[in-house]
């Protein structure tokens, strides 16, 4: 199956010289949920301006549900909608009127039916009459999704759509986003929260330095660059690691009553059987033991500061 | 075509006006009518005619151009810069619409009310001043000509504009002053002939001209000139808005 987003040798020098993207390549599966993670700077916005129209490339080929993003503008465009990172509203405008008028912006002929049912969606429908200006700003949030919903679009960017929103809002937003993947609709989302993507993504992609550096299936990145953390809780103090130790990679903790043992889960498990079996052997006894798997957030961290 | 895009935005532009209905009409509708009073009633009695015509009637042409090129470049100007300065701009640039399709939408709405807030004027204009159209075809032919023309100016000032100043620099410092230098007041064969000459290089003389002759069959220059000079004027600023759309100049990086 072709993929809804298929971005070829992208590259973004913008007018100052300053190069945002370098010969970006990514594919994005129809119906997936793809996290899009990085740091502050890193061309995430860039990436998802470019696919949308707002910024022009300098070099390279993007195409969105099969459409070249520059030749065929116009049937690219309408499969796309794009919710910012800013909350950019009208004040004036009525919500009604603002999500009519994207619809309508979009090329769709009206259809009431369905701007009511992206507003009950959305918990708006109550303030269908009112001035965005008198908006929270959660509320804002909405709006402007609401306005990304209103042509049916193929695809989704949600460019940082949790940022400074609270936490009830928050999943709200995620059970939104699930039901969308559930009709069919491919997702693209850049997010700080790390708990967002892991909750939420099927593939998560990382951009450090206007370079993709990974692209991975979730679970697989988790397995694959996941840590696992064994910690032995001693009887006794310990003033340094035993020798016979040394072969594994031990910590002591610095009151002397832990060891540390880390290891990848990927690994053969057998590096803590036979640290278990030395500790026996040395006489060391430990009152209890609980291991740790890494989080989505620290293998990001260890990925963009390597 | 994508025609409900147009639609969208002309409507969105059109709503616009009708929540800001005392500051794009009535305001320079009362601004316009007190010109009436001063200059029409109360001095214009004690003026003699022009090219018998009676003063209050002769300057009915030029006020009427001076709202409408002031409203054209400030509705339009206004429009499009907006949207660039609240953000709601990106939607715009990433929504299926060409760039075409964009300025009829903007300019449109923009020419729009220019259109009707000159035709307002003439209407009010009745009570004050008594005054014939001999050519109304021509008329509202320049109406709605310098609507559109100083429309599309005012979309570019819009797009040029990074700020509130510029956006009311060239109507107040350039455009005022090109109206009442342009003939609003008087006729350019009163002035010394060194300012004949300098006139000629103001193009609103033009403009103001035309519509004079629409109305009284009297001119400074020729009609054919006249209209030759808006049409002139109209593709230069269709040709830098081309060029802005071409290189995304402040709208696209």
């Amino acid at each position: 199956m072709q993929p809804d987003i298929s971005v070829k040798h992208l590259s973004k020098v913008y007018g100052d010289g300053f190069q945002a993207l370098k010969n970006i390549n990514l594919d994005i599966r129809r119906g997936e949920i793809f996290a899009l993670l990085g740091p502050n700077g890193a061309g995430k916005t860039t990436l998802i301006s470019i696919i949308c129209g707002i910024v022009n490339l300098s070099s390279g080929e993007v195409k969105a549900a099969g459409y070249d993003i520059v030749k065929d503008y116009r049937k690219a465009r309408e499969t796309i909608g794009l919710v910012p990172q800013e909350l950019n509203t009208d004040s004036f405008e009525t919500v009604w009127d603002a999500v009519s008028f994207s619809r309508g912006l979009f090329g769709k002929p009206p259809k009431p039916s369905h701007i009511e049912k992206v507003l009950k969606d959305l918990s708006l429908w109550d303030k269908r009459n009112n001035r965005i200006m008198s908006l929270s700003g959660g509320m804002k949030r909405r709006v402007m999704i609401a306005k990304a919903l209103s042509h049916e679009p193929q695809i989704l960017f949600l460019d940082e759509p949790t940022a400074g929103v609270d936490v009830e809002l928050r999943r709200d937003m995620w059970e939104m986003v699930r039901k969308l993947r559930e009709s069919g609709v491919t997702i693209i989302l850049t997010t700080h929260y790390i708990e967002e993507a892991e909750e939420m993504a099927d593939r998560i992609g990382v951009i450090r330095q206007g370079e993709i550096i990974l692209v991975e299936d979730k679970t697989q990145l988790m397995t694959k660059l996941g840590k696992k953390e064994l910690r032995l809780h001693l009887a006794q103090k310990l003033d340094k690691v035993p020798g016979e130790l040394t072969l594994e990679p031990v910590e002591l903790s610095e009151d002397g009553y832990e060891l540390i043992y880390t290891f990848d889960s990927q690994q053969e498990q057998a590096g803590v059987a036979r640290l278990l079996r030395t500790l026996g052997d040395l006489g060391i006894e430990y009152r209890d033991l609980q291991t740790r798997e890494s989080s989505l957030e620290e293998i990001f961290v260890g990925l963009v500061h390597e | 075509m994508n025609l409900y895009g147009i639609r969208a935005i002309y409507k969105f532009e059109m709503a616009r006006m009708r929540r800001t209905v005392m500051q794009s009409v009535l305001s320079p509708v009362i601004s316009t009518c007190l010109y009436f009073v001063v200059f029409g009633s109360a001095i214009g009695s004690r003026m003699g005619d022009i090219d018998n015509i009676a003063y209050g009637a002769y300057i009915i042409p030029g006020l009427v151009m001076l709202s409408l090129l002031m409203q054209s470049i400030s509705n339009a100007s206004f429009g499009i810069y907006m949207p660039k300065f609240s953000g709601t701009i990106y939607e715009v640039l990433s929504a299926p619409v060409s760039y075409v399709e964009v300025v009829l939408g903007y300019v449109g709405a923009a020419a729009t009310k220019s259109v009707i807030l000159g035709l307002i004027i003439l209407a009010t204009a009745k009570f004050f001043v008594d005054y014939d159209v001999l050519h109304p075809f021509w008329m509202l032919s320049f109406l709605v000509l310098t609507s559109v023309t100083f429309s599309l100016f005012g979309f570019i000032i819009g797009i040029w504009a990074d700020g509130f100043e510029k956006l009311q620099i060239v109507p107040m410092m350039i455009v005022t002053p090109l109206v009442f230098l342009g003939g609003t007041f008087y006729s350019i064969d009163m002035l010394p002939e060194v300012w004949q000459t300098v006139s000629l290089f103001n193009p609103v003389v033009y403009l103001i001209s035309g519509f004079r002759w629409a109305f009284y069959g009297v001119s400074d220059v020729h009609i054919a000139i006249s209209v030759g000079m808006t049409l002139v004027f109209l593709t230069a600023c269709m040709v830098g808005i081309w060029w802005i759309f071409k290189t995304g100049y402040r709208l696209r990086s």
